[in-house]
């Protein structure tokens, strides 16, 4: 589904990314670990085609296609969905519409009816009590003075709606009280499914608890300096990243 | 005999009713502005002798006065001996005979907002039958007004039929000499509405539809009144969503609104002119002055407009708050793009006892334009316990566009109170980001960003019409990112 080659990225003129390799099938769930400042946001920005951002070498194939090759928007139709670390406020454009709008550009795309207001209402409603956002959210502005919990339930009741093929994850987790961490995971493997795949970053092995993956990643330095299975994450948790030769985030070098 | 002599005189009235009919038909007036001019407009309109002498005193003071120059605005200098001042309607031959002949950019525009089928044709200038014209909107509506006793009508009409009305409100709000462009109205305006809603009535419709369809030709140098009597109510719905054809380049309007003892008026504008092309050629200049007195006690005015049209607009809807107790509020939403240039803002002259203002104003900049709001809130000495809120918020778009704010506050009165707050924003990359990244198409995205940025002045919208100026922003802003 995902296939990542010698990816270089720099911003600002600053090389973050320094040459990832990754590859993700359907169905299956990888988590990203690693240093604060590691390069794991931008990554997943790179990945819904954040133009801050500079792609300077290397290939993303999604399914085949070249997704460098296509707009922020496009990527998002051909089901890319990337759930912020730190989601932006829009005033005044209610959640309801916002969200109403991005699942009718959608369902555009793939040529189906888009939903009326009343329609869109209900599944939103529903959707919102999955997450256990009080429906009313729907009415407020985006993100709109919702504290850190609320923002990332949010953003997963908008993945929830819009179903994307790969959910890009970043930090959801962070923030979460132990109950809204439940109910978030929750909703997380409500989307796992055959045809989906679910990349997330974080730095708490305690989200593998509830979202088990099928791998772990470590990024440091910009590169991916060690894969495994679950037990990575039981490790880093007991010994640090020290263990793997990572200093700190500035010093990040690969390992061996 | 007296046969005969009548026979001769209706002779000579078909005769001079006929070469008055060609008169009009044929003639336009040549360029050019002087009393004789004024007799010559005042008389094919058959103005009672008080209405030309009005204009004529008008036009002495308009030569005294000097054009102003402190608005934020550049432009060049208008020619006015270089306009006519009355131009014959325009001949059924002359004007396109149907739709298939009309730019087909401007029927997509209409087509866009929304506009019905059977409006188009009108806006567009299309030589429409009668029937068709007047069917759908004038029977319709003129019917309950009457039964209401609401007055609504030409004001070139109200001139001649409600002479005391017009002789003791025109010009009492706005007088002749208030300002250059004022007064160059008074001396010359061409034609516009007339509302009156008598004591304790309520008008059965917003008076809207139907000046749409009305107001499609009312010319460069419009006036309106409306006159609210005790206890009554009226929302009246200025403009249209849609572009008017239009060849004059500069507008001078005045519109007077007469508020009387707890009475109310919601007066909403639309304003889509020409606004000029994307290197900022062409374009109406748009110069109104727009004042409601709120004489009566308890007495309510609400200005909402929004602005996204002409070249430059240079516009202060204001609220002379004399009742005591009395509101005033001005709701605005000024869009400019490419190089449109908008100076607006609002006046609230607090002289009675209790009385309360409100300004919201959104300011919207994109391409190379520049915004500008300029309001001033004054209290007289007995503006006891009188206050104003006052809210500005500036949003850009791009980073080549400006937006400037110009409160002035002056106060005679210790006990008044102002509040004020402003802020400017601009549609953050961050935000163009998270609704692409949701699948919505940029510009689709600028839009919803910049209505949200509006909601509150579109909610004081009437309801159908926020929906329309909704999408006029949408339309407007078009070619504002990438
Ligand atoms: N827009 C930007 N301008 C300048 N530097 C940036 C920008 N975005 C990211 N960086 C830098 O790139 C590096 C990687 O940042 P990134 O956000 O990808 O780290 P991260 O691994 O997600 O860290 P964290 O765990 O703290 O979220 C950091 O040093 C950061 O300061
Ligand atoms: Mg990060």
């Amino acid at each position: 589904m995902l296939s990542i080659k010698n990816l270089h990225a720099s911003v600002e003129g600053k090389e973050i990314l320094k040459g990832i390799n990754l590859e993700i099938k359907p169905g299956e769930v990888h988590a990203i670990m690693g240093p604060n400042g590691s390069g794991k946001s931008t990554l997943s920005q790179v990945l819904a085609g954040n133009d801050a951002y500079e792609v300077t070498s290397g290939e993303i194939l999604f399914n085949g296609e070249d997704l460098l090759a296509l707009e922020t928007e496009e990527r998002a139709r051909e089901g890319i969905f990337l759930a912020f670390q730190y989601p932006v406020e829009i005033p005044g454009v209610s959640n309801l519409q916002f969200l109403r709008t991005a699942v009718n550009a959608m369902r555009k795309h793939q040529g189906q009816e888009e939903m009326n207001a009343a329609e869109f209402m209900k599944l939103a409603r529903q959707v919102s009590k999955q997450v256990d956002l009080n429906p009313d959210f729907l009415k407020r502005g985006v993100n709109e003075g919702f504290s850190g919990g609320e923002k990332k339930r949010n953003e997963v009741m908008q993945a929830l709606l819009l179903q994307p093929k790969l959910a890009i994850l970043d930090e959801t987790d962070s923030g979460l009280d132990i109950d809204a961490l439940k109910v978030a995971s929750d909703g997380v493997n409500a989307l796992r499914s055959d045809d989906r795949a679910i990349l997330m970053v974080t730095h708490y092995q305690r989200l593998l608890n509830y979202i088990v993956p099928d791998q772990v990643h470590v990024l440091a330095g910009g590169r991916i300096i060690k894969s495994g299975g679950r037990e990575l994450a039981l490790e880093l948790e007991e010994k640090g990243y020290g263990w793997l030769g990572v200093k700190d985030e500035d010093e990040a070098q690969v390992a061996g | 005999m007296a046969n005969t002599d009548r026979q001769v005189n209706e002779l000579i009235k078909r005769e001079y009713e006929h070469g008055f009919v060609t008169e009009i038909e044929a003639e336009t007036f040549e360029p050019g502005l002087n009393e004789d001019v004024i007799r010559r407009l005042s008389a094919i309109k058959n103005e009672p002798e008080f209405m030309l002498e009005w204009r004529l005193k008008a036009y002495r003071r308009w030569l005294e006065m000097d054009e102003p120059n402190w608005a934020h605005v550049n432009f060049p200098k208008v020619d006015y001996n270089a306009i006519s001042y009355y131009s014959a309607p325009k001949k059924r031959e002359d004007m396109p005979q149907s739709l298939d002949e009309v730019d087909p950019e401007l029927l997509k525009t209409y087509e866009k907002l929304g506009i019905p089928l059977h409006e188009r044709a009108k806006l567009a200038g299309v030589a429409v039958d009668a029937v068709f014209d007047s069917v759908s909107v004038a029977t319709t509506f003129k019917e309950p007004l009457e039964k209401a006793g609401v007055i609504f009508c030409p004001i070139s009409e109200a001139v001649q039929k409600y002479p005391e009305l017009v002789q003791k409100y025109l010009g009492s709000v706005v007088p002749a000499g208030d300002n250059y462009f004022a007064a160059l109205n008074s001396a010359v305006f061409s034609d516009g509405s007339f509302v009156y809603i008598p004591k304790g009535v309520r008008c059965p419709m917003e008076l809207s539809t139907y000046f749409r369809i009305n107001a499609a030709n009312t010319g460069q140098f419009e006036r309106t009144l409306i006159i609210a009597d005790d206890d009554s109510y009226v929302s009246y719905l200025e403009g249209c969503t849609a572009p008017m054809r239009d060849e004059n380049q500069l507008h001078a309007a005045v519109v007077e609104l007469v508020v009387l003892d707890n009475a109310q008026i919601k007066y909403s504008t639309v304003q889509n002119w020409y606004p000029g092309d994307e290197n900022g050629k062409g374009g109406i200049y748009n110069f109104v002055t727009k004042r409601a007195a709120c004489i009566g006690k308890n007495s309510k005015v609400s200005w909402t407009q929004v602005e996204t049209g002409s070249a430059i607009t240079w516009k202060y809807p204001s609220c002379v708050l004399r009742g005591d107790n009395s509101v005033g509020e001005f709701y605005s939403v000024a869009l400019t793009h490419n190089y449109q240039q908008a100076d607006t803002g609002t006046k609230m002259i607090h002289l009675g006892k209790n009385t309360s203002s409100t300004i919201i104003s959104k300011g919207i900049s994109a391409g190379r334009s520049s915004n500008a709001y300029r309001g001033l809130v004054k209290f007289g000495p007995g503006a006891e316990a009188a206050r104003n809120f006052t809210q500005c918020d500036s949003l850009l778009i791009g980073d080549r566009c400006a937006a400037h704010t110009f409160p002035y506050i002056e106060s005679q009165n210790k006990t008044a109170i102002v509040e004020h707050e402003a802020t400017t924003s601009k549609v953050s990359d961050e935000q163009m980001f998270l609704c692409r990244q949701r699948g919505i198409d940029p510009e689709q995205a600028v839009s919803m960003i910049v209505n949200g940025f509006c909601k509150e002045v579109f909610k004081e919208l009437p309801m159908e019409f926020a929906v329309e100026a909704g999408k006029l922003l949408e339309v407007s802003l078009e070619g504002s990112v990438g």
